[in-house]
């Protein structure tokens, strides 16, 4: 099932062309690994899917429907991006894991956010953790498990491990891969070759604002 | 009279202060000579004719006419207030919404309460401050809130792409924004009397009132500035965050 259809999809910003004329499908369950060289507009594809920005020119559909005829709060709760650089707010874990909770009006489900953090092989008690004292790989995982809490139907992540340990980075791999089979749509956007095809089912490279190739490699 | 009266000799005698000024402008190579003397050109020009128009508004006991003048001095603040925050769109008309709740508030209070009279002698004065505290208090959320925008993007964007609406993602910029209109006015009523005697006492003391009665005016002024700086600010602040989003809830 088309899950996210690129029709035509070109985006510019301050008279400068970044993204032209993408067209593609995105099937659910999908694992799409994206590469290609920094400043190819990788980081801009990711936010168009989860609408932060907009096309220029051309459309993107979310389930067959135009994304502009969609709420976008909505259709962001279902695309969820995270960032390459992770960004907490407020003084502890806590705060930052109750913060989708908030937003949906919800009580949170702090055994539900323990055994995600479990998954990323963090305790329960980092819950109480003050945020300044986090090291870059622990930010990266907490930013993680607050985009993952409501499971999101596609999951967008933008080099997430690049600056992760080898360690954190099989961590976050496997959590991701565990996503990918109880059926959420993967994109992810690596520098790494090795990781890119690891357990991708497609591989989409991207070259000066352009889809050089996109293909089935499992 | 008691208190202080400045016949026209003695004000021409006390210009002669601004020769200082000059000679420091000239000895130092400030370059400041030309500027000095338009400045004080404009100050005398300025105030002679305020004070005439004063004069004449406060004779004819008209509410309609004072309306209009504090209406017309709230368009000249928000403007002035718009101008320092460029990045903020429909400044103008926000900013005049702002001064205009804000100081309008206070006012009624004020009349209400029996505090003041609805007569252009004590009106205009009061808008006059009110007004202006008003205007530096939005300009000053201005700029926090388009740097705060600019600094905090990655934030208010992990937000966002979270689910979270305009309002929750940019809450803790807009804090920090009406925080920083608020701060001043605070800050100043902290030190008041210690730091030193504000403009309003002390004008009442040269014109002859006693102290005690020049400090009951002072508490009132004081309890306005902060209720007009925090409606104002609020509001300010509340108005122009949407103007950092678009339609569909995306950064500009």
């Amino acid at each position: 099932m088309t899950s996210l259809e690129f029709q035509n999809v070109s985006y510019s910003h301050g008279g400068k062309d970044i993204l032209h004329n993408l067209s593609l499908t995105v099937s659910s369950g999908d694992y799409i690994s994206i590469v290609g060289p920094s400043g190819s507009g990788k980081s801009t594809f990711l936010k168009l899917c989860c609408h932060l920005i907009s096309p220029t020119e051309g459309k993107i559909l979310f389930h067959g429907k135009d994304m502009l005829q969609q709420g976008p709060t909505e259709l962001r709760k279902k695309i969820s991006y995270c960032f390459q650089e992770p960004v907490l707010w407020g003084s502890t874990v806590r705060d930052n894991l109750a913060f989708p909770y908030q937003i949906r009006s919800m009580k949170p489900d702090w055994e539900k956010a323990a055994a995600l953090l479990s998954d990323f092989s963090m305790d329960k008690s980092c819950l109480a953790q003050d945020i300044g004292g986090l090291s870059g790989g622990e930010r990266q995982r907490v930013a993680l498990v607050r985009t993952i809490l409501f499971e999101p139907e596609i999951l967008l992540l933008d080099e997430v491990t690049s600056a992760l340990d080898a360690e954190n980075t099989a961590l976050v791999e496997k959590a991701v891969l565990g996503l990918n089979r109880k059926g959420i749509t993967v994109l992810w956007v690596t520098h790494n070759s090795e990781q890119s095809r690891k357990y991708a089912n497609k591989l989409m490279a991207i070259e000066d604002g352009r889809i050089k190739s996109l293909e089935a490699i499992r | 009279m008691k208190g202080a009266n400045i016949s026209n000799l003695s004000l021409l005698l006390a210009s002669s202060l601004v020769l200082v000024s000059l000679l420091i402008s000239c000895f130092q190579k400030l370059k400041l000579e030309k500027e000095t003397i338009i400045s004080v050109v404009r100050a005398i020009v300025q105030l002679y004719v305020v004070g005439y128009i004063l004069q004449y508004v406060f004779g004819l006991k008209n509410p309609l006419v004072t309306t209009l003048i504090v209406v017309l001095m709230a368009f000249n603040a928000s403007y002035n207030a718009a101008k320092r925050g460029k990045a903020i769109r429909h400044g103008l008309r926000i900013s005049f919404f702002s001064i205009l709740i804000g100081a309008g508030t206070t006012l009624a209070v004020l009349v209400l309460t029996g505090a003041i009279k609805y007569e252009a002698y004590q009106i205009i004065p009061i808008s006059g401050m009110l007004i202006s505290n008003a205007m530096v208090a939005i300009g000053l959320c201005y700029r926090q809130m388009a740097a705060d925008f600019k600094s905090r993007r990655n934030e208010v964007e992990a937000k966002l792409a979270l689910g979270a609406d305009i309002k929750v993602s940019s809450i803790g910029i807009l804090r920090d924004s009406v925080r920083t209109g608020m701060v001043p006015t605070i800050d100043s009523t902290k030190t008041l009397g210690i730091v030193s005697l504000p403009g309003m006492m002390t004008g009442l003391i040269l014109a002859g009132t006693s102290p005690l009665m020049a400090i009951r005016y002072q508490i009132m002024v004081t309890f306005m500035m902060m209720s007009t700086t925090a409606i104002s600010s609020f509001i300010a602040c509340f108005l122009s965050y949407r103007g950092f989003f678009n339609s569909r809830k995306q950064l500009i």
